[in-house]
């Protein structure tokens, strides 16, 4: 039985254009999203409830694309969690406790990306958040942080500190990992991120908000360390400029970037690769978003980093594909109507090797020593990893096996990049970890319920 | 000791809920690790070793967020909406099996 010509898990800038191209050109489309409402992370609650203008015209600029998923040939389900895909194009997802099966012809992984996993010591405690987190509290429940400090690496940071501005919640200090030998390693890419000035632009605009506002700042922070003071307050220290520095806070958040989430296309069975450059694995796509599993495309941050306007483009791309592969449009017309998206997806991709070099994660957090947790579920830390890698374990399976890191309900969400860190840093070269059906844990319910629909 | 939220207090909300059965307002549309996040500044479950923990990564991933919700225990807070009436409790320490049903 096929329910929809297309399968789109993935409500946010990718899974939105490509769902809009796919309707116009005929198809039926289902698309399927965890979250409540359609925008993935970066137009979180675009739309909905009250207006919030510090979170800027590019998040406003979301609510188009949201907007069209009323296509009545668009079927969208929110708080439907996928927790198997199956070679020929079976998706199985769960929402509100019943487990549902959908068929079609073509998957569209539109996943995205999660935060970086930031571990160091002290990163489990109340008042520890990363600072997407935060971002996604100001977009949902316009709840603001009090006196927090942002500490990390990656324009995300400097964004979210001007959001912070301007909602009349400023950052107590800016705490960056960032080196001026970072950025002198970014400066042969400057030439190319040229393609993308708007972008540059606005950076150099944060920057000089955060300025203005008196926030005080810190480059070449390193050897991070948080712990309780005696008002629940996090007293947070690190070294910079050869001097240790202490701030209290409520709420440090922390940011080294963003990963693609692979969880689903490693599950699909995908072929992964390492991106030295961008310090993740991700599914290797061609450049309509085709993978070497038939039927499955993959487009926007789950297939690399390159940010929304990139992901935008990659869904319309995939989307053009996956018409084109359906018999609904002729070659000559899909490359026709790739001009405008390709530029749109090369300008933005131009700004990433500026990025990726410039604000590269900071080595302590992607190869931890000594007693920082790694895997958060388990509590196992930096030292239970290396032991294990110094008594033979020499992938991410054996470490799994001798010390339980990532056999929580995150299922390695949070650890596992860091455990291949530890594993690098060791000298071994390890292969992306399995991912398994379920994706997401479910109840034995959810299971016995799809039983029930077959009956 | 009991540690305020860190984050600024908002409006009280229309919704209302408890929490451990101290009551705590939401607004429609909130999570509940929002809403909870914005009432208290203490964790809102604790590990098999006893270490506090708050919502952390906000968008399904971490699964640091657990609560009991109306009896059913190891929900994410930050996928779940907020309902009128909601009886939220603490996780302190892992849930049996068998506690609740699936």
């Amino acid at each position: 039985m096929s329910d929809a010509d297309l399968i789109i898990i993935g409500a946010g800038p990718a899974g939105m254009a490509a769902a809009s191209i796919a309707v116009q050109g005929g198809m039926r489309v289902l698309v399927l999203d965890e979250q409540p409402r359609a925008g993935g992370q970066i137009y979180r609650n675009v739309g909905n409830g009250a207006p919030r203008g510090w979170l800027g015209k590019d998040y406003a600029a979301g609510a188009g694309l949201v907007a069209d998923l009323g296509h009545p040939n668009i079927r969208a389900e929110f708080g439907a969690t996928v927790w198997r895909v199956e070679v020929g194009g079976r998706v199985i997802w769960s929402q509100g406790g019943i487990s549902h099966i959908s068929a079609a012809p073509h998957l569209l992984l539109a996943g995205g990306a999660q935060e970086r996993p930031t571990p160091f010591a002290g990163w489990t405690l109340p008042g520890v958040m990363p600072a997407g987190a935060a971002q996604i509290l100001m977009k949902t429940a316009g709840l603001l942080a009090r006196d927090a400090v942002l500490a990390g690496s990656g324009p995300l940071l400097y964004l979210i500190a001007a959001q912070m501005i301007d909602a009349g919640a400023p950052p107590k200090a800016l705490v960056e990992t960032q080196t001026r030998a970072m950025m002198l390693r970014a400066l042969p890419s400057l030439p190319r991120a040229v393609l993308a000035l708007p972008t540059l632009v606005k950076g150099v605009g944060l920057l000089q908000k955060i300025r203005s506002a008196g926030v005080v700042r810190h480059t070449g922070a390193a050897a991070f360390h948080a712990e309780p003071n005696d008002k629940g307050d996090i007293a947070f220290s690190f070294t910079a400029k050869g001097r240790r520095h202490r701030i209290e806070t409520p709420l440090l958040l922390t940011h080294q970037g963003v990963i693609p989430a692979t969880h689903i296309s490693r599950a699909a069975g995908v072929r992964h690769r390492w991106n030295h450059a961008q310090q993740a694995f991700e599914p290797i796509v061609g450049p309509w978003g085709r993978t070497d599993q038939p039927h499955i495309h993959i487009a926007g941050d789950g297939a690399g980093i390159a940010g929304a306007d990139a992901a935008q483009a990659a869904g319309a791309l995939a989307a053009l594909d996956i018409l084109h592969l359906a018999g609904r449009i002729g070659e000559d017309s899909r490359n026709q109507r790739s001009t405008a998206p390709r530029a749109a997806l090369t300008r933005a991709r131009a700004i990433r090797p500026f990025l990726d070099a410039a604000y590269a994660p900071s080595p302590e957090i992607l190869a931890p020593e000594g007693k920082t947790i790694v895997c958060r579920c388990e509590e196992i830390t930096a030292a239970d990893i290396r032991q294990s890698v110094a008594e033979g374990a020499n992938g991410p399976r054996q470490v799994k096996t001798a010390t339980r890191a990532g056999m929580g309900p995150c299922q390695g969400r949070m650890c596992e990049i860091t455990t291949r860190g530890i594993l690098a840093a060791c000298g071994t070269s390890p292969s992306p970890p399995r991912a398994r059906t379920p994706i997401k844990p479910i109840t034995l319910g959810e299971i016995a319920s799809l039983q029930e629909q077959n009956a | 000791m009991t540690i305020a939220s860190r984050f600024q207090p908002r409006p009280e909300g229309a919704l209302r809920l408890t929490l451990d059965g101290a009551p705590l307002t939401a607004h429609p549309g909130d999570s509940l690790a929002a809403a909870i996040l914005c009432h208290s500044g203490e964790a809102s479950r604790t590990t098999g070793r006893d270490s506090p923990r708050t919502a952390f990564c906000m968008m399904g991933v971490c699964f640091e967020c657990l609560v009991e919700v109306d009896g059913l225990p190891n929900v994410q807070a930050c996928m779940t909406e907020v309902r009128d009436g909601m009886a939220v409790r603490r996780q302190m320490g892992l849930r049996k099996l068998g506690a609740a049903d699936v």
